[in-house]
């Protein structure tokens, strides 16, 4: 029997986002809790992968293959390895939370909301699960409209500057990969958008592109991804996008959109075209570096929370870029679980700076200091998470850091002494803006009473709080799963480069 | 199989059914002053309807030329006789909430309707340039009044006059090229013509004379296909025109303009050598083409940029969609010509369902401009919705059937190695959404403008927003019957 578990998953948010259209949009109640009921019942179904999930395989697994368009070669076909298993895995994890959330901050046109959270989610999980190029592009696609939406309806004062701008720059890079697509459906004879079967037909020689050839396509493909990452100079619509939408969206933005394009990179760009990428290392890594340090450094003179937080961003994903970049077991691992830990810090954080932003009305920096005698509990919760994104060890944000920087010495050791440096510099602006809001005299008599973390509050947090302490200390539950995955992209990429160089 | 008049008349039933329905229409115009306007909307259903039956069932499968050499009847005609007959049909019932149309008398945009489908008929199955020129008339003549429609309208009457200026030197040098062509090859038949070239070979012909014959032809068909150059009438006539007659013209006599644009280049410039196509003439015809296709999408999209009244948008979006169906000619290949018809199949749903939207809103708030859209989805839910979906399915977003008509033109023309001709069809993809995101931002994203009362769809347009909207979501998974359907259409041409 066909598995479809992963079609469950995958499509469970679309089922609950049309049962929420029965709904009546004033009964607020049934539609939060049907909402919140479609994402945790999709959650749980998602355990089973992990449970069921053979370490030691490295191929892929829940595997789906449904004929659909057999003319010109397109399969519904899903399955997921190491990689994609803990980006499913976030992303159902990371959309109750977010939709807990939202549950009294967002109050206008509230049905609507959530049906395109849920619609989201099912995009998120589809880019995850594709084993077809066309299949691919079409969640990659489907996923924008629900984005261009949260962020252009419920985003803060230039929403819909900031909706625009993100949809026009993602959908200018992602139709250039559409031509890439079908070039490379073309070079690989016309017949199938199967991932795996152009995959194995460049593994056995049997597609051979020149490097010409190569460097276009890997092109069209990176600079679709660089936007989604976004890899600096891309980067210009993230902090408008994350600024203006609501913390949901940017949970969302942050913990898993972004990671579709370093997954992107991961699943195609290094597999299938290994010699551009080899030929385009040195640049990309240059990028990333500038990236990591650009990012920290602009982040240090925000003043906005979120503004901060965003810039971060661009910092964390240039580890991740130049550790998938360093092409080695250590950096590629330590790539894949920054991308986890970006999404739950970073995911962390957004939340943290939404409940204050829901106290006080404000992000601003200097609008606050000494919260932590009113806001005990939350402080303490917003040290760890902060710590977690600096990248202290025992948190999670070390295990990652720590591996990157070792697959990135192997590979490069100028790069990865200047990318070092984002760590510290990443250490200044976090902390000086956790001191800064938490500590010192309460200076703003706003500031005095604010009520503590409500139970909603707490049950989001603590989730995410353990996470980031499981993964920190344990970190093998986690890495082992990706082990033969990681290590079988790796043999293929240094394989098929080694084929092409002969 | 050469068939005489008196054969042939068998196999032209469904367009005798128009002649006959036309006739009826205008008799019963004039004689039930009570009964007219319910019986005469449901006599052109029924027409169209018994047309289409007829299309579909009666002549399935048949393959002949009819009254002599002046008609073929084959599988190509018939996709685009069944499509121009849908096209109609999804007007008429268009038409019929429409305040714009009620406002005057309705009697002879029924029969005029039911001339400029005869027409479009005609021109789809013609393989005799007289027959072509003469059908190509008959669409035209008729459009010019439906654009002037409205008597008592400054802009319908402007429209209709640019419209007939236009046409008339328009399909004046295209007469002057086919003449050209007859003095050249002494036939006015698509085969004969071919033959003749190809047994004296290009060379055999005065070569300025070849280039000015069929520049002067091409303006003819790039008139019909609102193709750039010869677009300049149409942001004027579409947005002048009543909404439903713009909504039938972007898509109807367009599709029509593309057949025998196929038919002339398909059947009458070129030779099939195995699979692949050769050109009879020394012209690089694709080469022309690139030039056309990549002009009127990028012009027509960079001026759709900057205007606020969205039938003049629309207008522009429909140059560039030309522009898009134009790719798929390019390439002369089987492939391409199959993307043509399935960018046309999808383009029918999606282009429709966007003016049936314009006319519903128009019938309530009496306005075209975007900036009144504003707020829209607090008073028209659905409506909303539906407009979303038409406008993503412009843009080409998956999974909407958009997509899969910009994927099908694609496949072809990078099946040829033309990587550039597609990267520039991308971007302009991307320039598009910038306008057609306009669009859902003013009824989504912005706050309304004062006006709260919901807004009136009566049960007939919901019925058939409903019904515009199915295609639009479901193409994508039920896609086999119109790749098949389209494959068997074009097997004529591409020798399979």
């Amino acid at each position: 029997m066909e598995n479809v578990l992963l079609t469950i998953v995958t499509f469970l948010p679309l089922a609950g986002a049309t049962l929420l259209l029965a709904i009546r949009k004033d009964n607020l109640k049934a539609i939060r809790l049907l909402a919140l009921s479609t994402a945790t019942a999709t959650f749980l179904l998602s355990l089973p992968l992990f449970f069921h999930f053979e370490a030691s395989t490295p191929g892929m697994q829940f595997e789906q293959l449904v004929t659909w368009i057999p003319s010109i070669g397109v399969n519904y076909h899903v399955g997921i390895d190491g990689i994609s298993l803990f980006l499913v895995l976030l992303t159902t994890f990371l959309t109750p939370i977010t939709i807990l959330s939202s549950w009294n901050s967002i109050d206008r046109r509230v049905k609507e909301y959530f049906i395109f959270l849920l619609l989201l989610e099912t995009g998120m999980l589809g880019v995850f699960v594709a084993l077809d190029l066309f299949l691919f592009y079409v969640f990659w696609e489907v996923m924008l409209v629900p984005m261009y939406f949260l962020i252009g309806v419920w985003g803060g004062e230039r929403r819909i500057y900031a909706a625009v701008k993100f949809f026009l720059y993602t959908m200018t890079g992602s139709v250039l990969m559409l031509v890439a697509i079908i070039a490379l459906y073309f070079f690989n004879g016309g017949t199938t958008f199967d991932y795996l079967t152009i995959l194995s037909n460049v593994q056995t020689g049997k597609l051979i592109l020149t490097v010409t050839e190569q460097s276009w396509l890997f092109l069209a493909f990176f600079i679709a991804f660089a936007i989604k990452v976004p890899l600096f100079p891309f980067h210009t619509w993230l902090p408008d996008a994350h600024v203006e939408a609501p913390t949901a969206g940017s949970v969302i933005l942050a913990g898993v959109l972004l990671k579709m394009g370093t997954y992107g990179m991961v699943r195609f760009c290094l597999p299938l075209f290994s010699e551009a990428t080899l030929e385009w290392t040195p640049w990309i890594n240059g990028l990333a570096v500038v990236g990591i340090i650009y990012g920290a450094l602009v982040a240090m003179v925000q003043t906005d929370i979120k503004r901060l937080v965003a810039y971060s961003s661009v910092s964390h994903l240039g580890f991740v870029v130049l550790g998938i970049f360093a092409v080695n077991q250590q950096g590629m691992e330590g790539a894949i679980y920054q991308m986890l830990n970006h999404g739950i810090s970073t995911g962390a954080l957004f939340l943290i700076v939404g409940m204050i932003y829901d106290r006080r009305h404000t992000r601003l920096i200097q609008e606050f200091g000494g919260l932590a005698t009113s806001l005990p509990v939350f402080s303490t919760f917003f040290m760890i998470v902060t710590l977690s994104s600096i990248g202290l060890p025992l948190l999670n944000g070390f295990v990652g850091e720590f591996l990157v920087l070792l697959g990135a010495f192997k590979a490069n050791v100028t790069y990865t002494v200047f990318a070092t440096s984002g760590i510290i510099l990443s250490a200044v602006y976090m902390l000086w803006m956790y001191q800064r809001v938490v500590f010192g005299e309460v200076t703003n008599e706003r500031n005095k009473g604010l009520p503590d973390l409500s139970l909603r509050e707490k049950f989001i947090l603590v989730p995410m709080t353990l996470l980031i302490i499981w993964m920190g200390v344990y970190s093998q539950t986690f890495l082992r799963k990706m082990d033969s995955s990681v290590s079988q992209l790796l043999s293929r990429f240094q394989s098929t480069a080694v084929v092409l160089k002969k | 199989m050469l068939m005489d008049n008196l054969q042939s008349l068998r196999y032209f039933y469904p367009e005798l059914t128009l002649i006959v329905a036309m006739l009826v229409v205008v008799i019963v115009d004039i004689s039930f002053n009570r009964l007219r306007n319910v019986l005469n909307p449901l006599l052109t259903i029924a027409a169209l309807l018994i047309a289409a039956y007829f299309t579909a069932y009666v002549n399935h499968g048949q393959e002949a030329n009819l009254f002599l050499g002046m008609l073929a009847l084959d599988s190509f005609a018939q996709f685009f006789k069944l499509f121009l007959l849908l096209a109609a049909l999804l007007v008429v019932l268009g038409s019929l909430h429409s305040e714009e149309l009620l406002q005057v008398h309705q009697g002879e945009f029924f029969a005029l309707l039911l001339a400029v489908t005869l027409g479009m008929l005609l021109m789809a199955n013609s393989i005799n340039l007289a027959i072509l020129y003469l059908s190509l008339e008959l669409v035209s003549l008729t459009s010019y009044i439906m654009v002037g429609y409205l008597k008592g309208d400054r802009l319908s009457n402007e429209a209709s006059l640019k419209y007939i200026l236009f046409g008339a030197i328009s399909t004046g040098s295209m007469l002057y090229g086919f003449s050209l062509i007859y003095g050249m090859t002494g036939s006015l038949n698509l085969y004969t013509i071919r033959d003749a070239f190809l047994s004296q070979g290009v060379q055999g012909f005065d070569q300025f004379t070849i280039l000015l014959a069929l520049v002067l032809t091409l303006a003819g068909f790039g008139f019909k296909t609102a193709a750039v150059p010869f677009h300049f009438w149409c942001p004027d006539v579409y947005a002048g025109a009543p909404t439903p007659v713009t909504a039938f013209l972007s898509v109807a006599p367009k599709a029509a303009g593309f057949a025998i644009l196929v038919r002339f280049l398909f059947s009458g410039m070129t030779q099939t050598s195995g699979s692949e196509w050769g050109l009879v003439n020394g012209i690089n015809w694709p080469l022309v083409l690139i030039g056309i296709s990549v002009l009127t999408m990028t012009l027509g999209n960079i001026a759709a940029l900057t205007q606020n009244n969205l039938k003049r948008m629309l207008a522009y979006s429909s140059i560039a969609h030309a522009g898009y169906i134009l790719m798929g000619s390019v390439v002369l290949t089987g492939e391409g010509l199959k993307s043509m018809l399935i960018y046309m199949f999808v383009y029918l749903f999606m282009n429709l369902g966007a003016f049936l939207v314009v006319t519903i809103i128009y019938n309530s708030d009496r306005s075209f401009e975007i900036g009144d859209y504003h707020g829209m989805f607090k008073r028209a839910p659905f409506l909303t919705f539906a407009m979303g979906v038409f406008m993503l399915s412009l843009t080409g977003i998956p999974p909407f059937a958009g997509f899969l008509g910009k994927l099908y033109v694609f496949l072809a023309v990078i099946e040829k190695g033309l990587f550039w001709f597609a990267v520039v069809g991308t971007l302009n993809a991307a320039v598009a959404a910038f306008y057609y995101m306009r669009v859902i931002k003013a009824m989504v994203l912005e706050e309304g403008n004062g006006k709260t009362a919901p807004l009136h769809v009566s049960f007939l347009n919901q019925a058939l927003l409903v019904a515009l909207l199915i295609p639009n979501l479901i193409l994508v998974v039920f896609w086999n019957p119109i790749e098949r359907w389209t494959a068997s259409s074009v097997k004529l041409f591409s020798g399979l």
